[in-house]
Formats: C-alpha cells, structure tokens, sequence
C-alpha cells in the first residue's frame, strides 16, 4: 500500500515510516502542511496518516478540509496530541475517518491504518463472510464451521463479524472495544480478552486449526492459513 | 546635519493628566454632576413655575377688577349720561371703597373733568391696552396697572389700580425664590459628594479585594453589606465567582501535586530498568525485557496522564455540549454483558437488576465510564465466589446506579477522601491501579447534577451514583 505520512516531528516521523516500510508498504513524507497538501492532492495515496497541528501555515484540519474540498476520499488516520474528546471530535467531523492520540503504539497505528485502507475497499454490503472453513451468513445470523452449526450470544456474533471483516489484519482490544461495544475508553481490565477467549472456546476449541490467533503486544487476528 | 539633541527633541512634558481630566473620569464624580445638574434643574424650574403661577394670579385678578369696574362707570355713562359717571367717579374717588383704584376722566379737549391722578400719564397712547407706567396721585409717585376706555363724545376714561404693592410682594417673592435656589443648589452639591462618596466606598470594597487578589491573597472576599442591594448582589457574585476559582485552583494544585509526588514513583522505576538494562544487561533477551518493561511504565504514566486531563475535562464543565436525553436501562445492561464474562471467568457471581426506563440527561460515554470504573473496582477487590450486586432503578425522580461488592471495601475514615485524586486505601496499596477511578466517578456524577455515595457493604463497598430524572415536560 501506498502512504503518505504528515509529520513535522523527526523522531516520530522516523520510526513510522521504518515501521510502515517494514511492514511492507511504499512510503511517502511530508514534514509541513503546504507540502503535505501538494502530495496528497496530486499523487494517488491508500491512506494518509495526519498529523493535527503542523507548521507551514496549513494545519491538519485545514490540509483535510481543503483536500476533501477537492473531492478527494483518501482514507485519513489523525495522528495528534490533542486527546480531548472535543478534539476528537472535531477531527472526524473535518472529514478523518480516524483519530489516534500520541503517545502511540507503533502495532495500533499500523492495525489502523490496515484497517482504514480495507474499508475503503468495500464492494456493496455483503451478505456472506468467509475465512477458511468459517462461514456467516448475514441475512440468516447464522455461523458455521465446515459442517457443524456454531451457535453465537448477539455480542458474540458482532465480535466474530468484525474479526471476519478484518481477516488477515491485526485487530487492537482498543479497536474492538470501539467497533463492537462502541466505548471509547480503556478498562482496567481486560474485558476484551475474555470475551475473545469465550469466542475461541466456541469458534476454535472444538476443531483441528486454530482461526484467531493472538498476536503478541499487539491484539488479534483472524487468519485461515497458520503462517 | 540633523540636529536632534535633547533640546530640540523635547517637546511638552508628558506630565501627569490634567486634574480636570482626572475628575471627569471618575465614574463617581460623573454621577454626582448628573445628579446635581439633575437636582438644580429640577428646583429652577420648580421656582419658576411658582413665581408665574403667583404673580401671574394676581395680575389676572387686578385686570379683572379694573375690567368690572370700567363696565360699571359705563354702564352708568349710558344711563345717566356724563353728570352721572362724574358723580360715580367721585363717590369712587372720596369713599375710597379700594383704596389702590386710580380714575381720570378727560374731555375731548384734554381737560381733567374728574379724577384721581395729577396728570395723564405720559406714553397712554391707544385704547383698550393694558400699561404698567409710573404714576403721579396727589404728589405721590407709585406704580399703577391701567387700561383706557373711549367714550362717545371723544371723552376718555383711564380706569387702573394701583399695583405698588404688588410690585413689593414680587421683590419679597424674588428675593425668597434665590434664597430657596442657594439653599437648593447647596443641598444638591452636598448630596452630589454624600453620593460620590458612597459610590466610592462600595467600589473601593471591591477594588481592594480584586487588587488584593491579584496580589495572591486569593482568600479575600467583597464584604456584603446585608442590605440586599445592587451593590450586595453584584458582591455576592463577584464572590461566588471568586469561590469557583479558588475550587478550580486547588484542583490544579492537587493536580500538580499528585503529578509532582505520584507520578515520580513510575518514571523512577522506568528510568531505572532502562539504566539498570544499559549498565547490566549481558544479553540481547535481558536487554529487550527490560525495554519492555519500561515501555509498559510509560504506558501506565501516559493512562495515569489521560485520566486526570479527563478528569480536569469534566470538572470543567467542557463536556456539557455531550449531554442528551437518554435512557440509561440499555447503556447499562450492555455494560452488564460486558462484565459477565469478566465476573464469571473470576469466578464471582454478578447480580444484576436493571429497571426500565431510566430517563436522564447524560453524556453517554462518561456514564458508562464512571459505570465501568465501579465495576472494574468491585471486581478487582471481590474474591471468587462472593457475589458483586450491579442494579439500576428510579425511585423519587432520582436515577440510582449501585455497584455493591463484598471485598476488603473502603474504611470509615478514609471514604470522604476516596474520591480524592490518587488517594490510596492502604488495603489498595498493593493492587494496581492509579487511585483516579473513584475521583472520575464523583467528577461524572456532579456534572449530571448528582453525587456519588460510598457505604459500607457489611462486609464491602457500595457505590452509589444518583442522577436526577429527565422529565420531557
């Protein structure tokens, strides 16, 4: 994937375009506003990490409204240190698609941004989800591996429905605690972790391969192939 | 060259503003002008109305008797002829019935035929017009109000009366009106100082508390007076004003205190695995542990940083615009599915009796937040097998949100302070947490006009949110 990262702090920059590269994805840069605005108007990008408050005259905002001024719907993931819910707010309404608040891990911001780019994606609301031998059926609620009918409490069924939509991505506790439950705060504890392994019980236990597989310091993901 | 020495360069001194401009721009000395200007038009206008109500009541009677008394003498010319209002005039003249009328009688030639006045008085040039002239009766000069009334025959009648009086009674009248103005404008400039005075007794009041205060003496308060005035209703805000800002400033300084002793602990223990890796570390592994680790630390300090910026959020009343009518009954049994798994997975039996509706005016996230926060605590302290209550019901127009456990819960003597920022029961000590769950709990429910309650539990604690009802009407 394509990305261009706006990002006046050096260090900051450095280490997510090392880690975006890593990760496997082409990796663009801009540490001001104006230049940032030039590159994301004239050059084709999968997803734009943002950071809100910018030198050069243009800030993060400003860059967003402009650019979706143009018609341009280039996923945005902000990148800010302003962590208030008003700012929060204020972000998605300039037209982000995300907020994400620094300090950061480097495993969020990458699962976002995965994320992001694959919502783009969608083509017409799908009724059926597939990974490996897992199947959902949208329109009946119903799940099933390979033959065996898989029964599902509500919650469980959005949990799996989004892990299935993410198949392949490293989903966060943070993203599930928003996509699923819609909390926009940590819990002390790890709530999500035991709904997860609940889910696991039902979903993996009683089969040979493993499905949902944790990824360390990071959070899970759903994938059919052990790799 | 330029020459722009000392000299040349200056100009009028910029001394000090002129004395006149510094009155003026008393705001006191303003008030008391208008009042005294109010005041001295208000008695001019007052005496001079009474001055031409007065003498213009006593001129109209004088003109009306000389107008009755020239319709008699007619009246008599008409039906006896000359003899007979020579015989009127006469008998006028010698009773003296008015002892101020003044009668002349003049034939066509200009002869006196009768009368009282020495002569005719000059500048009576035309008929029926009244004249205020000096007059001449019997060697005595006076002043006299007379009216001339043509007779058939070319004689002239001159019908008047003497007004010397009159004209006394005006000088006493006018010199009473100045001496009544003096005293008045007198009275005016002193009430105009009483009130300048009082003016700057009550700004002072605030004055020297405001400036006192920004002095540091942040515990100055504007004396009220009782009276209930403007002045004691503007005191009394400016008061409470004061008051909120010394809470918010205590708040900061809570904070900065916390910040200062609470947070040292964390960036101590991270800084020293980082040093204590960099010195020691042997291997590859010990090395990545360690930086593990303290990452986890920073992790834990940045939370600790987000839930007091939350918490000075709230406090702040920046989280208003959020608020909505909403029902509580669903929020809150997602919060219970939630916890379930938790509760079970730890074995601890969760009871929960949610009633529905539960209308209030909320910010849905920080309900579920302070919700999340109790129940997060109540299952961290619970052993497994002890039950942990979770109920919500509306009873009296309040909302009430339990969460009840059966752990080591809170001592009597520290339950007031729990809700302090980063105050720790020493039965908590050991258990991780920040010590700012409780304080955001209390902070969420006073922005919804509620309280936050801790009880004992018998064994246990027993948290208790009230939230006033919305009503639609």
């Amino acid at each position: 994937m394509r990305i261009l990262v706006v990002e006046d702090d050096k260090d900051v920059a450095g280490f997510v375009l090392k880690g975006l590269r890593e990760a496997g994805h082409t990796v663009e840069h801009a540490d001001n506003g104006r230049d940032g605005l030039f590159l994301a108007a004239s050059e084709n990008f999968d997803a734009i990490i943002l950071d809100r408050m910018l030198p050069g005259g243009i800030d993060g905002l400003r860059l967003l409204e402009t650019l979706r001024g143009q018609d341009n719907t280039t996923p945005v993931l902000f990148l800010s240190a302003l962590g208030q819910v008003d700012d929060r707010v204020k972000g998605l309404k300039a037209g982000g698609d995300d907020y994400l608040t620094k300090p950061f891990a480097f495993a969020e911001l990458l699962a976002r941004v995965e994320a992001l780019t694959r919502r783009g994606k969608g083509d017409g609301p799908a009724t059926r989800l597939q990974v490996g031998d897992l199947e959902m059926d949208l329109l009946s609620r119903s799940v099933r591996r390979g033959t065996q009918k898989i029964d599902l409490q509500p919650r469980e069924f959005r949990l799996l429905e989004y892990l299935m939509r993410h198949a392949g991505q490293v989903v966060t506790r943070t993203m599930l605690l928003e996509g699923v439950w819609d909390y926009h705060f940590d819990p002390q504890t790890n709530v999500i972790d035991v709904h997860i392994s609940r889910l696991r019980q039902k979903v993996d236990k009683p089969f040979e391969t493993p499905l949902l597989h944790t990824v360390r310091n990071a959070g899970y993901m759903l994938r059919a192939e052990d790799i | 060259m330029t020459n722009l020495g000392p000299a040349s360069a200056s100009g009028p001194a910029p001394g000090p503003p002129h004395r006149r401009g510094i009155l003026l721009r008393s705001a006191g000395v303003r008030f008391a002008l208008v009042y005294a200007a109010v005041f001295g038009i208000s008695a001019f206008l007052l005496a001079v109305a009474l001055w031409y109500s007065t003498l213009g009541l006593l001129q109209h009677q004088v003109q009306n008797a000389i107008h009755n008394d020239t319709q008699a003498l007619m009246e008599h010319e008409q039906l006896g002829g000359l003899p007979s209002l020579e015989a009127a005039i006469r008998s006028r003249v010698t009773n003296a019935s008015d002892p101020d009328g003044i009668y002349l009688l003049l034939s066509a030639t200009g002869e006196i035929l009768t009368g009282n006045l020495d002569h005719w008085p000059a500048g009576l040039t035309q008929d029926n017009v009244w004249y205020e002239v000096p007059v001449a009766r019997q060697g005595v000069n006076s002043v006299a109000l007379l009216k001339v009334q043509p007779l058939p025959g070319g004689l002239k009648l001159l019908v008047g009366r003497d007004v010397r009086a009159r004209l006394e009674l005006r000088n006493v009248l006018r010199a009473g009106l100045i001496w009544a103005l003096s005293l008045m404008i007198a009275l005016g400039l002193l009430g105009a100082l009483l009130i300048r005075s009082l003016f700057r007794r009550t700004i002072r009041d605030i004055s020297l508390t405001t400036s006192a205060i920004a002095r540091g003496d942040i515990a100055r308060r504007v004396p009220v007076s009782g009276v209930g005035d403007e002045f004691d209703e503007l005191a009394l805000t400016i008061n409470e004003m004061l008051d909120r800002i010394a809470r918010l400033m205590d708040g900061v300084r809570q904070v900065s205190n916390a910040i200062a002793h609470d947070l040292r602990t964390p960036v101590t223990r991270a800084r020293s695995r980082l040093e204590d890796a960099a010195l020691h570390a042997s291997t590859k592994e010990e090395m990545q542990a360690a930086i593990d680790r303290a990452t986890q630390d920073l992790d834990g300090i940045v939370s600790v940083f987000e839930a007091l910026l939350r918490i000075s959020e709230i406090e702040a009343g920046s989280r208003r615009a959020a608020i909505a009518p909403i029902d509580l009954a669903p929020v809150l049994e997602d919060m219970d599915e939630l916890y379930r798994a938790v509760a079970e997975e730890k074995q601890i039996v969760l009871n929960t009796e949610i009633a529905a509706p539960l209308p209030v005016l909320a910010d849905r996230d920080l309900i579920q937040q302070a919700v999340v926060n109790l129940l997060d605590n109540a299952l961290k302290f619970s052993e497994s097998l002890t039950v942990v209550n979770f109920s919500a019901s509306l009873v009296d127009g309040v909302v009430q949100i339990v969460v009840a456990d059966r752990g080591p819960g809170i001592a009597e003597k520290d339950r007031a302070r729990a809700t302090e920022r980063f105050f720790r029961a020493e039965a908590a000590r050991n258990t991780v947490g920040s010590g700012l769950g409780l304080a955001l709990v209390m902070a969420v429910a006073q922005l919804h006009n509620g309280t936050l309650r801790l009880q004992d539990n018998h064994p246990g604690l027993r948290a208790v949110i009230s939230i006033p009802t919305y009503n639609k009407r």
